[in-house]
């Protein structure tokens, strides 16, 4: 097999997006964890296929050399359940914003992850219709004001983690779009992951709604204010990373360690592939300003795929079948002859 | 009183009762005997769309109507020689179908005041109400006797009273001759497994029923419909238009080799096709239920665009839920086809009532210039077909195509002398040849110069990676809002299904090739139409007929036809869609209509009158 490199993800479209758009450093990370998921699964170039809906985000697949298709608005999820389950020998990327995933495509977005369809899905949250030029979306901040909600909105915003984990969801991630690193360690595990993997990247629209998430991810704050949680790491954060995560009369707190008693021992040890749904979905509700917001792998668990259960009862009724081809099923059943 | 067998050339026979008394399984099961006997037939079911509408009322009746024939039979009848009615709802809101000599079987047990009075009747004589009080009218107490013969069964009373309709079919056995073993047969190999206990009970009563029916002397005459003589030799089924639909599209996975992908969400009256399709994963058949129309459709995409003959199931509003994700199909130019049972509309309108209505939205029904090839089916038996031709359509000339059946069609059913596939061709799609040459890019939407057709590169085919979507693209893929490039990818779209015509079957006409008048339909009405053409013929009355299987394109005979007639009548079941679709194509000639728009199929009287008006 020959070995990938990003260059070879690349296509020879030009980028459209806004200079300084988050959605080039979600594009690179992704061109990045690509051939490392190459040579993890020993996949070709032409297994890769990148499905999108529609918005900014979407245009992703065509800066993708690989196989794509950049369907209509909210759909995205259920042509990459189409594809998986016609050929699940396939990797399939998924593109898709807020907007895109969780309003419109709400209902295909809930139930791909109810069934465990093995497909990555990255959800790029701009928290605003971008591409529209500036709506709130289901992830705006209660009282954000956008061009059609003058007088700030009026409803409650979804919390894509909280949404991913009620639906059952195997896998969820979340990062921010400037972390390069964190990126492609995230999407090399989705990858690896058998089963629906949502990553959900907080993305900048330097357009409209630039800061979005700059109370998180300034570099000056960003430590104090996110916590990246690593697989059997403990749960620490901070400039100093003296301030951790415990669990306390069924809730989470932020401590100092070295302060009012708590030590190291005190600090919660993350574990994303145990069935601790609880802990996983109040670590994805965490938010400021008591708590900082988690990146990295929250939740990661193994259970059976969609698309290898159809593939599976196939082959299981076919093994059975006293019916083997349409001359046999038309003779099949109540028949008689006229001579 | 001596007892007569009468040989007669064909029988329509109507079971009512309320939508739980089982009528619809009585008059398959009737239906599938009479096709093992060797008859001609054909079946109408006629419910309502609630599964238990209130007890006792009109608007809960639920009506199966069987026509046995001696002779091929083409529609379930208009007018019916036996009626049963298991209430007097069932009575009331069936007596209009009596023929004159009909005879009419009631259970005397269920004409209380409460049930009179829950049906509407207003006196106590509902016969002459209804004014079918001079019709051979058998009051038999079929509760009661039900309830006599299974008293040492067991069974609880509600189990007992759940028979009823197998004591009426007995009784009905005997009237028409039929012998009892294929239904000991059917219960045989229904409840062998599951329920053994129940099929003693059930060959009893039906025997109980069987013998009343010859024990009393109500009956003076009993009825002989001989099996078809000449019949084509070969082994024949009894088939859904549902269920053939189905077939149709595994013989068009097979014969392309192709797995078949069906995304769909239950729908009345298109539900048993992905029941169907469900059953036969032992063909390779995929079938994924899915949360709504949209998905169903856009999983089916997916599919197709990763290399399986997909198909999205559906009825008239769902077809409207899919409507964008097929301009998507036909945007990325991929094989698909959406299957339309059409049902009674706009919107909900009435689930389980047969129409017509939904060609127009099957041509037009989506935004820009988006043209969708439209086929149809005949008849029960020729969804078979129809389903095949709609496949291979879709994967040789790269394009989904809408499928149009009938609520009639689907639940209907008629006696098929099953085909052998070795007499169906292969289905071969355009594929790329595999030889491109490294550093060469692949344009997804080059063309066929021939026909119009791009060649088909499925994910997993390395050196062939290309994107396709929603927007306009140049036949390199890339994105393009260029005038003239939108131009002429719009002309190309519609040229390459302009040139489907090239492979569709002539127009063919039934009686003279010119002449008066030109009747024509598409679609479920052929049984009727051509019933009633033959019957006019027979009155000497000479029409000519064309029956359209391809409604887009046209077949490419379509013109000369025409030309030939000095007048043409086109009959359907809508306002005159399929008629001014002619229009615009054909508007230096005259086309008249005659329209029925009652969520009921014609009847063969209705076009024949229509027929001489024109003369």
């Amino acid at each position: 097999m020959a070995d990938l490199t990003f260059k070879d993800f690349k296509s020879d479209q030009e980028v459209r997006w806004c200079p300084g758009c988050g959605d080039h450093a979600v594009l690179a990370s992704l061109q990045r964890a690509l051939p490392k998921v190459s040579q993890a699964l020993g996949y070709e170039k032409e297994r890769f296929v990148v499905v999108s809906g529609i918005g900014c985000s979407s245009r992703l697949p065509y800066y993708m050399s690989t196989y794509g298709f950049h369907s209509i608005h909210g759909r995205a999820t259920a042509i990459s359940t189409g594809i998986k389950v016609a050929n699940p020998d396939l990797s399939i990327w998924q593109a898709c914003g807020d907007g895109d995933a969780l309003a419109i495509g709400g209902n295909h977005f809930i139930h791909a992850i109810r069934r465990n369809v093995d497909i990555n899905i990255m959800l790029f949250n701009n928290q605003i219709y971008g591409l529209t030029k500036g709506q709130y979306s289901p992830t705006s901040k209660l009282g954000a004001i956008t061009k059609t909600s003058p007088y700030g909105t009026v409803e409650n915003p979804f919390n894509p983690g909280s949404l991913v984990l009620g639906a059952k969801g195997t896998f969820f991630a979340r990062s921010l779009d400037v972390e390069l690193a964190l990126n492609e360690e995230i999407l090399t595990q989705a990858a690896l992951h058998k089963g629906c993997s949502v990553v959900e990247f907080l993305t900048n629209c330097v357009i409209f709604n630039d800061g979005a998430h700059k109370s998180i991810s300034d570099p000056a704050i960003r430590a104090d204010k996110t916590i990246v949680l690593k697989q059997g790491g403990k749960m620490l954060f901070g400039k100093d990373r003296n301030k951790g995560l415990v669990f306390e009369n069924n809730k989470l707190k932020v401590v100092t360690v070295g302060e009012e008693g708590y030590t190291l021992d005190d600090v919660l040890v993350h574990d994303a592939a145990s069935d601790n749904f609880a802990l996983q979905m109040a670590l994805a509700d965490m938010k400021g300003p008591d708590f900082p917001v988690a990146l990295g792998i929250i939740r990661n668990v193994e259970d059976a795929t969609y698309d290898q259960a159809v593939r599976n009862q196939v082959n299981e009724v076919t093994a059975k079948a006293r019916v083997h081809n349409v001359d046999e099923l038309l003779h099949s059943g109540s028949t008689w002859e006229v001579k | 009183m001596q007892h007569k067998i009468i040989d007669v050339q064909d029988v329509v026979i109507r079971f009512a009762g309320d939508s739980g008394d089982g009528m619809q399984l009585t008059g398959s099961l009737f239906a599938d005997m009479s096709a093992i006997y060797g008859n001609g037939l054909s079946t109408f079911p006629d419910y309502p769309a609630e599964i238990r509408a209130p007890h006792g009322t009109v608007s809960g009746v639920s009506g199966f109507q069987v026509h046995i024939g001696s002779r091929k039979v083409s529609t379930p009848g208009d007018f019916c020689d036996m009626l049963i009615a298991m209430n007097p709802a069932a009575l009331k809101a069936n007596a209009k179908w009596c023929k004159r000599h009909a005879m009419i079987l009631v259970d005397d047990d269920s004409f209380d005041q409460t049930l009179m009075s829950k049906a509407g009747f207003k006196t106590d004589n509902p016969f002459e109400e209804l004014g079918v009080e001079d019709r051979t009218i058998i009051v038999a107490p079929i509760t009661t006797l039900t309830k006599e013969s299974l008293k040492d069964s067991g069974m609880d009373n509600k189990a007992i009273l759940k028979c009823k309709n197998m004591f009426t079919l007995g009784v009905a056995c005997y009237i028409y001759n039929r012998p009892l073993e294929p239904i000991f047969n059917y219960l045989e190999r229904k409840f062998s497994k599951k329920h053994p206990e129940v099929i003693a009970p059930n060959r009893k009563v039906l025997s109980d029923g069987f013998n009343y029916a010859a024990n009393i002397q109500a009956i003076a005459n009993t009825y002989t419909v001989e099996p078809i003589k000449n019949a084509p030799k070969g082994t024949y089924r009894n088939i859904s238009g549902n269920q053939a639909t189905a077939w149709g599209l595994l013989a068009a996975s097979e014969k392309s080799g192709l797995p078949l992908f069906c995304g769909s969400y239950p729908i009345t009256p298109a539900t048993a096709i992905l029941e169907e399709l469900a059953l036969h994963k032992n063909l390779g058949a995929k079938t994924v239920q899915a949360e709504d129309e949209i998905a169903g459709i856009c999983t089916a995409i997916g599919a197709s665009f990763a290399g399986n003959l997909a198909v999205t199931t559906t009825s008239g509003p769902g077809l409207s839920l899919k409507s964008e994700a097929l301009g998507l199909a036909v945007m990325a130019e991929l094989p698909l086809v959406v299957v339309d049972v059409q049902r009674g509309g706009p919107s909900t309108g009435l689930p389980t009532k047969t129409e017509q209505t939904d060609l127009s939205q099957a041509l037009y029904g989506r935004n820009g210039e988006c043209p969708i090839p439209v086929v149809c089916s005949h008849s029960p038996a020729h969804c078979f077909d129809a389903a095949f031709q709609a496949s291979k359509i879709a994967l040789e000339h790269m394009t989904p195509v809408i499928l149009l059946s009938e609520g009639f069609l689907g639940n209907g059913s008629e006696p098929w002398c099953v085909p052998s596939m070795k007499d169906y061709p292969a289905i071969k799609p355009p594929y790329v040849d595999g030889n491109i040459a490294a550093g060469e890019k692949f344009q997804p939407f080059a063309r066929n110069a021939q026909n119009m057709v791009p060649y088909w590169a499925v994910p997993g085919q390395k050196g062939y990676e290309h994107r396709k979507g929603g927007l306009e693209k140049t036949h390199a893929g890339v994105i393009s809002t260029d005038p003239a490039n939108h131009e002429m990818m719009v002309r190309e779209r519609a040229a390459k299904v302009a040139a489907i015509a090239a492979d569709i079957p002539a127009l063919e006409v039934d009686g003279a090739p010119a002449g008066e008048l030109l009747v024509v339909g598409w679609g479920g009405t052929y049984g009727h139409i051509s019933s009633a053409v033959q019957e006019l013929r027979e009155e000497g009355t000479g029409v000519s007929y064309a029956h359209f299987d391809f409604i887009n394109p046209l077949p490419a005979n379509t013109r000369e036809v025409f030309s030939s007639f000095k007048k043409i009548l086109v009959c359907e079941l809508n306002s005159g869609q399929f008629a001014n679709y002619l229009r615009g194509l054909y508007p230096e000639f005259e086309f008249h209509k005659f329209n029925k728009i009652q969520g009921q199929p014609f009847l063969v009287e209705e076009i024949k009158e229509a027929v001489k008006k024109e003369l």
